[in-house]
C-alpha cells in the first residue's frame, strides 16, 4: 500500500517532502496519463489542499504566480500586455478541460520540450521559487529546466511559485503555435516574443522558441539583431539572425530541417504580432 | 493503490458518499462506484474529452481528476442534464442528428452546457473553442456545431419528426435509437459489466517480432491473491486460429511461442477486479527474445526475407488482378501520359469507444455481450476458438461506439469467453486505449504506382496500376483489400484498356484490416491525383476532364460489367460545376490579395461497389405483428452509429404500409434475430434494406390475404386491433385472439436477399457488384507556403445515394466520412511504438473540419430498396484526393507521401524550388 497525503499548509507539505520521496499530484493532467492503467507505485503528495499556492499576486517588484494556479486562472486574471503571449499559450495548452485543471508550475516541472508555457515565461524572465524545509531558493527558468523531463528540483523540494520581475513586464507580447491540427495538439514548434518599442524603435526584445531543442531557448542572436532597429525592419533583421540555440530533431511530428526553417518563420510572426498587438480585449478573457 | 476512504460530494444535485481511493479517477468513481455510466472513458489521458463532466460548473476530464479533489464539490454529468426531460441542447442534438454512435455525445453535451450557461448564443468560433477538447470520430462535428448554436432558438423543443404512414422513406425523423444516446442511458461495450465479473489483464508482446517463454506462472499467481487463473494458448479448448475470411484464418487468440506484431496477446490473467487493478504487469514471468522484424513490404518481399506464415511465399497473402483490353498498346498510342508513385500510411480507426464486453454462462451456452459490427461472424470464430458448436455461443451486441471496419474482427470476445467458460464466472474486459490501438486492425499502408494515358481529345485510353498493401502480421481483411482495389482503381471513369494488380503483403506491422473503403481510398488518391496531372497536361479543366470520362448508363467497367442503369457520377460532377466555378474564381481573387497564403481548389470522384466482391452476401430480416399491436422488427443490421436502426425501420414501415411510430426494434442478438450480415462494405441500407423491404411486403401480403383484401388496402394498428381499410370497407382483426409464434408474434414474415453478382475470371472480368454508389467532392483550402500548413475553407460533396431513405442521416455519413478523409490526407499516421495514443496519433478536432455543403443526388438503382444505394464508405474516398489536388493547385507541387503534414508539404515546396 502506498502513502497518500493531502496537506493543507505549505509547511506541512514541505515537512512531508523532507521525510522521503513523493510524487507530487497537482492538476493531474500529466500524472494520470503517465500512470496509464497501472496502479500508482510511488507515495503521492496531493498539493490540491494548498489554497495559498493558487492565485496571482503582485508586489512592488514582482508578479507572483502561485504554483497551483491553473491556466484558466491566468487567462481570467487582469495582467499587463507583456503577459498576452503567456495567455495565448495558456489557451493552447490541451483543451479547456486541461486548462481548468493543469497548473502552470506543473508544465515547468514536467519539463517537456513541447511545454507551451515555457517560451513565454522565458521571455518574461521568469524565476522559479523552490522551497524545502531547509531553504527557499530562486532559479531562473532556464536554469530550472535542465533537459527533456529533467529539472533542478532536489529531493525534499517543491516549486511554490513563479516570479516575474516587474521590469520584464514591460512592453507587448505574442505567441505563435505551430501544430498539425487545431486543438489538443503537441507543438511542432512554438515561438514567444516580448518587445518594448518606443518611437518606432525596438528598445528591448525577448524571444524564445520551444520544441526545437531539448529545452525551450531564448534566442539571443535574434534579440541582439532586433534591439535598436525600426519596427519596419523587423522581418529583415530576423531573416539573417543567428538561431544557434536551436537543435531540432526529427520526430513523428516533423523533420529537423522543417523545424529549423519554420522556427525562423514563426519567430518572425510572433515578433511582428508583438509589435502590432491586437486590442487587449482579444487576449483577455 | 492507497487506502479507500469516504468521499462526500454532490452529483447532479444529490449528495453522495462513496468509498474510493483518494487518487482514483473521478471517471472511475462515477462509473464503477456510482454506476453512472453515461460518462464515457475513451483514453484515460485527457486526449479525447469523452469523460467531460462539470466540476463546480467548469468542464474537466473526469479521467484526470482525483477523487479527493471532488470532496465537497458539485459534479454534473450527462444524467443530470435534463432532470427527467431533455434539455434544449439535448433536443437540439437529436433534431440535428448531432449524435451518431453516441460515445462522444455525453462529453460534447457537458462541454457545450458549460458554454451555453455562460453564453446562450455563441458564435461558431466560440463553440469550436469550447468543444475543441472533445473528439468525435463519426459526425465530422458540423451537426454538433449547428446543434449547439441552435439550442437556444425559441420554441425549439423536441419534435420526433415521425412521418405518417407511407412517407417514412425520404423523411428525416430523429434516429429511433437517439434518445438513449443523448441522455446517458445507452449501454456501450463497457457500460453493463456484471458486478461479480472477473476482471482480465492481457499480456502483450512489446516487440514487433519475438519469441517468448513463460516463467513460473503458478508462483506468480500464488504471490498475487485475487488472481483466479492465468490462461495461455495451451488453455484454448478449440482451434487456436481465427480470421474474418475462413480460408485465410491464421490468427491465434493467444500466441503460441512467438509473436508476429507488437501488441499481440500471449496470456490472460483473470481475477477479482481490485486484484487485477493493482497488478504490476512488468513483473509477469515471461522472457522475451526479440527477433528481426520485417516492417515494410519491400523488405518483406525480398528473397531471403523470413516468412511470417508458412505456405505464403514472398510473404504474399494474396493478390487481386483485373485486366481489360491492351493497356500497353493504348498507353503507347496516348497523346498525354502521366505516371507517379504514391505512398500512404497506417491509419487507426480511433473510434472513441475502446473494445469492451463481457461473457457469462447461461446454462451450457456462452453469452458474449460486447460491441461489434458482425455478431454472427463473432459467433462462428468464438465458437471455433473455444471448441463449442456455434449454437452454444450467443452474441449480444451492445451499442457500438464507432467501428469503421475494425470491430468486424474479434477483439475481447475470445478472451472473455475463454475465462467465462473456464471459470463459470462472468468475465469482463475493456481495452485500454493503447491496447485498442496496438492490437486491433488498421488501414493498409499502400505503395502504389500508376500510369494513365489520354488521347488528344482528353479521353482516357489506358491505365496500369499496381499497389503493394502492407497487410501486417495476419490476414484479417487483407484479401478483400487486394481484390477490391484492382476493381476500383480506375475510378468511375471509362477506361477501355486497363491492368491493375493489388497485392497484400505480410509484415510484422500492425494487422491491416477493414477500414471504410477497403483499400479503395488509397487507390483513389493515386488515380485522382494523376487525373489532375493528366488534365493539366491535356490543357482541360479538371472537372470537365472528369465529366468527359465519367461512366454513364450503358458504359462498361474495367471488369467488363455493363452498367445499364443508375450510374450517377456525371450527375454528381454536373451538380458540382457551379461550385467549382465559384471556388476557382474565389481562389483567383484570394491569391491576388495575398502573398504567402495561396488558395487551392481540388476535385475528386469515387465509385464503390456495395456488398461483398463477387461473393454471397445475404441478409435476412424478420418482422411481425405482436398481440399488443406493435410491428416488431428484428433488426439484425448492427447500428454502429450510421443509422441502420432507423433506415431499415423506415424501409420496413413504408413497405408494410404502417407509420414508423409503430415499429419496435429488436436487436441483432444472435439468439433472437436472424443474420443480417456484417455492418461493412456499405451494404446495410442496400442489402439488409432490400431484405427488410421484401420481408415487409411479404408480411403485408400475408395480412391482406388473411383479411381477403387487395393490395390497395391500408393497414393500421390501434391498440390490439389490426385495422384494414379498403374503400368504404373496414376489417378489424383482434390480435390478442390469435396464437403467437415462438417469437411472440401473430403475423410474421422473414425474407433473405442476396445481391446478384458473378465471379471474376482469371483476368478479373465479371460482375463483382449488383449496385455501385457514386460521388464527387470539391475541397477548397489555403496553404501557408512558408510553413506548409493547410487551412480548409470548405468541402462541397455531391453523392448519388440512389434514394435518400433518411436525408439527415445521409448528410451525417457524408460529413463524418469527410472528417476521416481530412485526417487521412493531412495528419493521420500510425507508427507502432510511437503513436499508440490519442495525443501522438492525431485525428481531426472540431477546429479542423470546415463548413461542408452536401448535395444529395438521387439516381435510383433498380436493384436497391426504393432505389437506394450504399453510402457509408463512398463518402470518405474523394476527400483525401480532393484535398491533395487542392494543395497541388495552391502550391504547384504534388505531395506523394500521405499524410501531407506541414513538414512534407514544405519539403515538396522546397524541392520544387518555390
Amino acid at each position: 500500500m502506498i502513502r497518500y497525503a493531502k496537506p493543507t499548509s505549505i509547511e506541512a507539505a514541505l515537512a512531508l517532502l523532507g521525510e522521503g520521496s513523493w510524487r507530487i499530484l497537482a492538476g493531474g493532467t500529466d500524472f494520470y496519463p503517465a500512470l496509464g492503467n497501472r496502479p500508482p507505485r510511488e507515495d503521492i503528495l496531493d498539493i490540491n489542499g494548498l489554497g495559498e499556492l493558487r492565485g496571482i499576486a503582485e508586489t512592488p517588484d514582482q508578479v507572483i504566480i502561485g504554483a497551483r494556479t491553473t491556466w484558466t486562472d491566468l487567462i481570467c486574471h487582469d495582467l499587463p500586455a507583456a503577459f498576452d503571449g503567456l495567455k495565448l499559450a495558456a489557451r493552447e495548452v490541451g483543451s479547456v478541460q486541461i486548462q481548468n485543471m493543469a497548473s502552470i508550475a506543473g508544465n515547468l516541472c514536467n519539463a517537456s520540450p513541447a511545454a507551451d508555457g515555457v517560451p513565454p515565461l522565458l521571455t518574461l524572465d521568469a524565476a522559479v521559487e523552490i522551497r524545502s524545509t531547509a531553504s527557499s531558493r530562486f532559479l531562473p527558468l532556464d536554469r530550472f529546466i535542465l533537459g527533456n523531463r529533467r529539472t533542478a528540483l532536489q529531493p525534499g523540494e517543491m516549486v511554490t511559485a513563479i516570479r516575474i520581475p516587474k521590469p520584464s513586464t514591460a512592453g507587448t507580447s505574442a505567441f505563435f503555435k505551430l501544430g498539425a491540427r487545431r486543438y489538443l495538439v503537441i507543438s511542432i514548434a512554438m515561438a514567444a516574443a516580448r518587445l518594448v518599442i518606443a518611437d518606432g524603435i525596438v528598445k528591448q526584445a525577448a524571444i524564445a522558441v520551444g520544441s526545437c531543442s531539448a529545452v525551450a531557448k531564448r534566442l539571443t542572436g535574434v534579440e541582439t539583431a532586433l534591439r535598436g532597429i525600426a519596427v519596419a525592419d523587423i522581418a529583415t533583421a530576423i531573416a539573417t539572425a543567428e538561431l544557434s540555440e536551436l537543435a531540432p530533431i526529427d520526430d513523428v511530428r516533423a523533420s529537423a530541417g522543417y523545424r529549423r526553417e519554420a522556427a525562423r518563420e514563426i519567430v518572425t510572426r510572433a515578433v511582428l504580432a508583438a509589435a502590432d498587438p491586437p486590442s487587449a480585449n482579444a487576449v483577455a478573457a | 493503490m492507497s487506502a479507500r476512504g469516504e468521499i462526500v460530494f454532490t452529483v447532479n444535485g444529490s449528495a453522495v458518499t462513496v468509498s474510493a481511493a483518494p487518487v482514483q479517477r473521478l471517471s472511475s468513481v462515477l462509473r464503477d462506484e456510482l454506476r453512472l455510466t453515461g460518462t464515457k472513458v475513451g483514453c484515460d489521458a485527457g486526449d479525447c474529452g469523452a469523460c467531460t463532466v462539470l466540476l463546480d460548473g467548469e468542464p474537466v476530464c473526469a479521467c484526470l481528476v482525483p477523487a479527493a479533489s471532488v470532496a465537497g464539490a458539485h459534479v454534473r454529468t450527462v444524467e443530470g442534464l435534463g432532470n427527467g426531460r431533455l434539455s434544449a441542447l439535448q433536443a437540439s442534438f437529436l433534431r440535428h442528428g448531432a449524435a451518431q454512435c453516441g460515445i462522444c455525445t455525453p462529453g460534447m453535451l457537458m462541454a457545450a452546457t458549460a458554454l451555453l450557461e455562460r453564453n446562450p448564443h455563441p458564435a461558431e468560433d466560440e463553440v469550436r473553442d469550447a468543444l475543441g477538447g472533445v473528439l468525435c470520430r463519426c459526425t465530422g462535428y458540423r451537426k454538433i456545431i449547428a446543434a449547439v448554436m441552435d439550442s437556444a432558438r425559441p420554441g425549439s423543443g423536441l419534435d420526433l419528426g415521425l412521418p405518417p404512414a407511407g412517407h417514412a422513406v425520404g423523411a428525416s425523423p430523429i434516429r429511433l435509437d437517439g434518445i438513449a444516446k443523448i441522455n446517458g442511458t445507452e449501454k456501450f461495450g463497457g457500460d453493463s459489466f456484471p458486478a461479480d465479473a472477473l476482471a482480465l489483464a492481457v499480456i502483450r508482446s512489446p516487440h514487433h517480432h519475438a519469441r517468448f517463454a513463460f516463467g513460473d506462472l503458478e508462483a506468480y499467481q500464488a504471490e498475487h491473491p485475487g488472481i483466479v487463473d492465468i490462461y495461455t494458448a495451451a488453455d484454448i479448448p478449440g482451434e487456436n486460429r481465427f480470421g474474418v475470411i475462413p480460408p485465410f484464418a491464421d490468427q491465434p487468440a493467444l500466441a503460441e511461442g512467438s509473436t508476429r506484431f507488437r501488441g499481440e496477446a500471449v496470456a490472460v490473467i483473470a481475477g477479482e477486479p481490485d486484484a487485477i487493478a493493482s497488478l504490476d504487469l512488468s513483473a509477469f514471468p515471461i522472457a522475451w527474445t526479440e527477433l528481426p522484424a520485417l516492417l515494410d513490404t519491400e523488405t518483406a518481399q525480398t528473397g531471403d526475407a523470413a516468412l511470417l506464415h508458412a505456405g505464403r511465399p514472398g510473404n504474399l497473402l494474396t493478390q487481386g488482378f483485373v485486366e481489360h483490353g491492351d493497356p500497353e498498346a493504348a498507353l503507347a498510342a496516348a497523346a498525354h501520359i502521366v505516371s507517379d508513385m504514391i505512398e500512404t500510411s497506417y491509419v487507426e480507426h480511433a473510434y472513441i469507444e475502446p473494445e469492451a464486453g463481457f461473457a457469462h454462462m447461461d446454462g451450457d451456452t456462452l453469452v458474449v455481450t460486447a460491441c461489434t459490427q458482425a455478431p454472427y461472424m463473432d459467433r462462428a470464430d468464438t465458437a471455433r476458438l473455444l471448441g463449442l458448436p456455434p449454437e452454444k455461443v450467443r452474441i449480444v451486441p451492445t451499442a457500438t461506439g464507432g467501428g469503421f471496419g475494425s470491430k468486424l474482427d474479434l477483439s475481447v470476445q475470445p478472451l472473455v469467453g475463454l475465462v467465462a467458460l473456464k471459470t463459470g464466472r462472468p468475465a469482463a474486459l475493456c481495452f485500454t486505449r493503447d491496447e485498442s490501438m496496438t492490437s486491433t486492425t488498421k488501414r493498409h499502408p499502400a505503395a502504389m504506382r500508376a500510369t494513365i494515358g489520354a488521347d488528344a481529345q482528353g479521353r482516357i485510353c489506358g491505365m496500369v496500376f499496381s499497389g503493394d498493401f502492407d497487410t501486417g502480421a495476419y490476414a484479417s481483411w487483407g484479401p478483400t483489400v487486394a481484390n477490391r482495389v484492382p476493381v476500383h482503381a480506375s475510378g468511375p471513369y471509362v477506361t477501355p484498356n486497363y491492368r491493375a494488380l493489388g497485392r497484400a503483403i505480410h509484415t510484422n506491422g500492425p494487422i491491416s484490416g477493414a477500414f471504410r473503403g477497403f483499400g479503395v481510398p488509397q487507390a483513389t488518391i493515386c488515380q485522382e491525383t494523376l487525373y489532375d496531372a493528366l488534365a493539366i497536361k491535356a490543357g482541360i479543366d479538371r472537372l470537365e476532364f472528369r465529366l468527359k470520362n465519367a461512366l454513364r448508363n450503358g458504359s462498361e467497367t474495367v471488369t467488363g460489367q455493363l452498367l445499364e442503369e443508375g450510374v450517377g457520377i456525371a450527375d454528381c460532377l454536373e451538380a458540382l460545376k457551379p461550385h467549382w466555378q465559384r471556388a476557382l474564381a474565389d481562389a483567383g481573387r484570394f491569391d491576388a490579395e495575398n502573398g504567402h497564403m495561396k488558395r487551392g481548389v481540388g476535385v475528386a470522384s469515387c465509385w464503390y461497389g456495395c456488398g461483398n466482391t463477387s461473393l454471397p452476401n445475404p441478409s435476412t430480416i424478420k418482422l411481425g405483428i405482436s398481440p399488443e399491436g406493435q410491428v416488431v422488427l428484428h433488426q439484425g443490421a448492427v447500428d454502429i452509429g450510421q443509422g441502420s436502426n432507423t433506415v431499415i425501420a423506415q424501409i420496413a414501415a413504408d413497405a408494410l404500409g404502417v407509420p414508423l411510430t409503430l415499429i419496435a426494434l429488436r436487436s441483432a442478438d444472435t439468439a433472437i434475430t436472424p443474420d443480417a450480415g456484417k455492418t461493412s462494405a456499405s451494404r446495410q441500407t442496400f442489402v439488409s434494406g432490400k431484405a427488410a423491404e421484401k420481408a415487409a411486403k411479404s408480411l403485408r401480403e400475408k395480412i391482406l390475404r388473411f383479411a381477403n383484401v387487395s393490395d390497395h388496402a391500408a393497414l393500421s394498428l390501434e391498440g390490439c386491433l389490426l385495422i384494414i381499410r379498403e374503400g368504404d370497407a373496414t376489417r378489424r382483426i383482434g390480435l390478442s385472439a390469435l396464437t403467437p409464434d415462438a417469437d411472440g408474434l401473430v403475423f410474421t414474415a422473414e425474407e433473405t436477399y442476396d445481391p446478384p453478382t458473378a465471379p471474376l475470371d482469371a483476368k478479373g472480368q465479371g460482375t463483382p457488384y449488383a449496385v455501385f454508389g457514386y460521388g464527387a467532392q470539391i475541397a477548397e483550402l489555403e496553404v501557408d507556403l512558408k510553413l506548409g500548413t493547410v487551412k480548409l475553407v470548405k468541402i462541397t460533396a455531391a453523392h448519388d445515394v440512389g434514394r435518400a431513405i433518411n436525408p439527415l442521416l445521409a448528410q451525417g455519413q457524408i460529413e463524418g466520412g469527410i472528417a476521416q478523409g481530412i485526417g487521412m490526407a493531412l495528419m493521420e499516421e500510425y507508427i507502432p511504438g510511437r503513436t499508440e495514443n490519442l495525443h501522438d496519433y492525431l485525428i481531426p478536432t472540431i477546429g479542423d473540419v470546415p463548413p461542408i455543403e452536401t448535395i444529395l443526388i438521387e439516381v435510383p438503382d433498380p436493384e436497391g430498396p426504393f432505389g437506394a444505394k450504399g453510402l457509408g464508405e463512398h463518402v470518405l474516398i474523394p476527400t483525401a484526393p480532393a484535398i491533395l489536388n487542392a494543395i497541388r493547385h495552391a502550391t504547384g507541387v504534388p505531395v506523394t507521401k500521405i499524410p501531407a503534414t506541414p513538414s512534407r508539404i514544405r519539403a515538396a515546396i522546397r524541392e520544387a524550388g518555390r
